[in-house]
């Protein structure tokens, strides 16, 4: 039994919880709803830890901000919502290019442009990917309940820290402004991973970017001992510029491999009584739940019914989706938005014909009834 | 000490065209530093994108080089986390007043402490020669064929209305007075702002019929004056040079310290 205190709080409370237990120092933000609470609660909390918040102009600045403060050392922190996230990508590519960690939180809303500010959506999962130009990999996390946005708030750190990058952690409005209980682990129950600090001793040539066997690259703080470059060019191991080819070659696949070859590692999710289901729920976020009670409400009726639940989006887990959903007659992707998972586990499965969608654009959460009338359509059952 | 301790010399000769005024900026930014005698470990340069913004790459100190206009905000992470050091941040006019005009403005406001060096040539130079928003009506540019008809900022009444504690403007003739406008920028505490005019030969003045180099920094010479000088009462359409400001406000680090210090006494 945790000594620690039982908190009923919002999602967007536990986010800043996890995130001080993670060990962040630095928070610079623009409000916008619905992630507004992030930073008004970061903004009392963190100089009480002697950490630092900063409200700047707009969300371009608020990205840039926290880039320079992790350079210092810090574990840093944004959140934003759609229209925000839109203004970050291009930071968030010199971040990706810089190798820079850091933490940007987007709770989702409705779009396109300012779109739906109060309702739930999850159609960002493409921005989160593709939002910034040029060929790159990403780590995106997600989760659907409050113990689980502690969970995957210092996941998110922690896989900042040691694969120098920035996060992605999607949430959704409805995850974010949910109230419901959340038991805090103690210190030390979570593991928190710390960034590897070069050990090149001063005046001895220190590379920045010259990744070590594991792909791993030790930092050292703006204001130590080591004097280096950080550019969004095309650099070489010291930080430079360099339009050699090779050099630009090496620097690209370093930065897709270093992600893509650790898929099982960034991997996470959940199932549901996925052993011996015929039709797989796959779902994510707070449409996930609306999926596991369909799940658990069918199951009592005899109905094969199994959920799995994506915590990780990008990488996406093709292996792990193949694999949970190889035995399944139907594979029925539960989102709101178009099919934007829908399209990867198209590719992980492997045929068009059995993946199917049950989705809501229009505001409003998806219930299990939604869910079920689909299930019906798909079953040849009728609404 | 001699400067050349503080360039990567590896890296010269530098790519900008020959006759540009930014290796006098960066001449004598390099010798105001020298006689403020600070570690190299303590500065930090944070640029923006432009020819400007590649002094970043030149010198020896903790460097990033960022995205077009936001060199100030990453400045403002990268000071407000680590307070002792100190931030020096050159730009063009493009990167510091167009792209970055929003963030200039707030970064004055705030009064964080940062030297701001504006190195305006009134062109947007790497790209090839468009108007910037110091280019000034009339000027010709490769996206003014029929003469631009924007008007210009002046970045002193900008940057002094904008609230920052010191703002000054040099030339790049001018090159004693520039030199100790910087060292005395840097000394400052809160955000300080100068503008340094500084010539394109290649895209401003072959373009606009001002000659070469030397031809535009005599009409630099020509068409300032000291501030406060009988000339500059005289001839009221000459550009004034000097130290417009230069007043002691609360600093943003130092009023953040007090903001820690309110928190904890609460818990």
């Amino acid at each position: 039994m945790s000594s620690q205190p039982i908190k009923f709080i919002q999602g967007n409370e536990v986010c800043v919880e996890a995130a001080l237990y993670a060990g962040l120092n630095f928070f610079a933000g623009y409000p916008i709803t619905p992630s507004t609470e992030i930073a008004e609660h970061l903004s009392s909390r963190l100089p009480q830890a002697g950490g630092k918040f900063i409200q700047m102009e707009d969300e371009i600045a608020s990205i840039c901000a926290i880039i320079g403060a992790s350079l210092t050392g810090n574990k840093v922190m944004t959140a934003t919502s759609g229209p925000g996230f839109s203004l970050m990508q291009e930071a968030l590519g010199y971040a990706i290019m810089a190798e820079i960690p850091s933490v940007i939180v987007n709770v989702q809303r409705g779009g396109p442009s300012t779109g739906l500010p109060t309702h739930v959506s999850q159609g960002d999962v493409n921005q989160a990917r593709w939002g910034t130009h040029g060929d790159h990999a990403i780590i995106c996390l997600t989760a659907s309940n409050h113990p689980d946005i502690f969970t995957m708030t210092v996941e998110a750190f922690n896989m900042a820290e040691t694969y120098r990058t920035p996060v992605i952690l999607l949430f959704d409005e409805v995850v974010g402004h949910m109230r419901e209980k959340l038991v805090m682990p103690e210190p030390g129950e979570m593991p928190i991973v710390e960034r590897l600090r070069t050990s090149v001793k001063e005046g001895v040539d220190f590379h920045p970017y010259l990744p070590r066997e594991d792909g791993r690259l030790p930092m050292s703080d703006f204001g130590g001992v080591h004097r280096y470059n950080v550019t969004g060019l095309v650099h070489d191991m010291w930080g430079f510029p360099s339009n050699s080819p090779q050099v630009a070659h090496g620097l690209l696949r370093h930065l897709v491999d270093k992600i893509q070859n650790n898929v099982h590692e960034i991997a996470r999710y959940k199932t549901y009584e996925t052993e011996d289901a015929d039709c797989i729920l796959v779902s994510y976020g707070s449409s996930a739940r609306s999926a596991l009670h369909v799940v658990e409400n069918r199951r009592k009726r005899g109905e094969k019914l199994g959920l799995l639940e994506l915590q990780t989006l990008w990488p996406f887990p093709h292996n792990i989706v193949r694999s949970v959903c190889a035995r399944a007659e139907y594979v029925v992707v539960v989102e709101m938005n178009m099919g934007q998972v829908m399209e990867q586990v198209k590719l992980a499965v492997g045929s068009d014909q059995k993946v199917f969608l049950a989705n809501r654009i229009d505001g409003v959460f998806i219930n299990p009834t939604d869910i079920r009338n689909i299930l019906r359509l798909i079953q040849g059952k009728g609404v | 000490m001699s400067i050349r301790n503080d360039i990567r010399e590896r890296f010269f000769p530098h790519m900008w065209c020959p006759g540009c005024g930014h290796g006098v900026i960066l001449n004598a930014m390099l010798h105001a530093i020298e006689r403020l005698g600070i570690r190299k470990n303590e500065i930090v340069m944070v640029s923006g994108i432009g020819c400007s913004s590649r002094i970043s790459g030149y010198v020896d100190f903790h460097t990033l080089h960022t995205i077009h206009g936001r060199a100030l905000a990453f400045a403002t992470g990268v000071k407000l986390s680590r307070p002792e050091l100190n931030l020096i941040v050159p730009m063009g006019d493009g990167d510091a007043l167009a792209i970055g005009g929003n963030h200039f403005i707030h970064a004055a406001r705030r009064n964080i402490d940062m030297t701001a060096i504006v190195m305006n040539n009134r062109i947007y130079g790497m790209t090839g020669g468009q108007y910037s928003p110091l280019s000034g009506e009339g000027i010709l540019a490769t996206t003014a064929p029929y003469r631009n008809i924007d008007q210009s900022f002046d970045v002193v009444s900008l940057a002094t209305a904008a609230g920052a504690s010191f703002v000054a403007r040099s030339t790049t003739y001018h090159v004693q007075q520039l030199t100790d406008i910087i060292e005395k920028a840097i000394r400052h505490r809160g955000f300080s702002v100068v503008e340094v005019m500084s010539q394109c030969p290649t895209y401003f003045g072959r373009k606009n019929k001002e000659g070469g180099a030397v031809e535009m920094m005599k009409l630099m010479k020509d068409r300032t004056v000291p501030k406060d000088s009988k000339a500059a009462e005289e001839h009221p359409e000459l550009i004034q040079r000097g130290i417009f400001v230069d007043k002691d406000v609360p600093e943003y680090c130092d009023q953040y310290a007090r903001v820690i210090e309110t928190a904890r006494k609460g818990r």
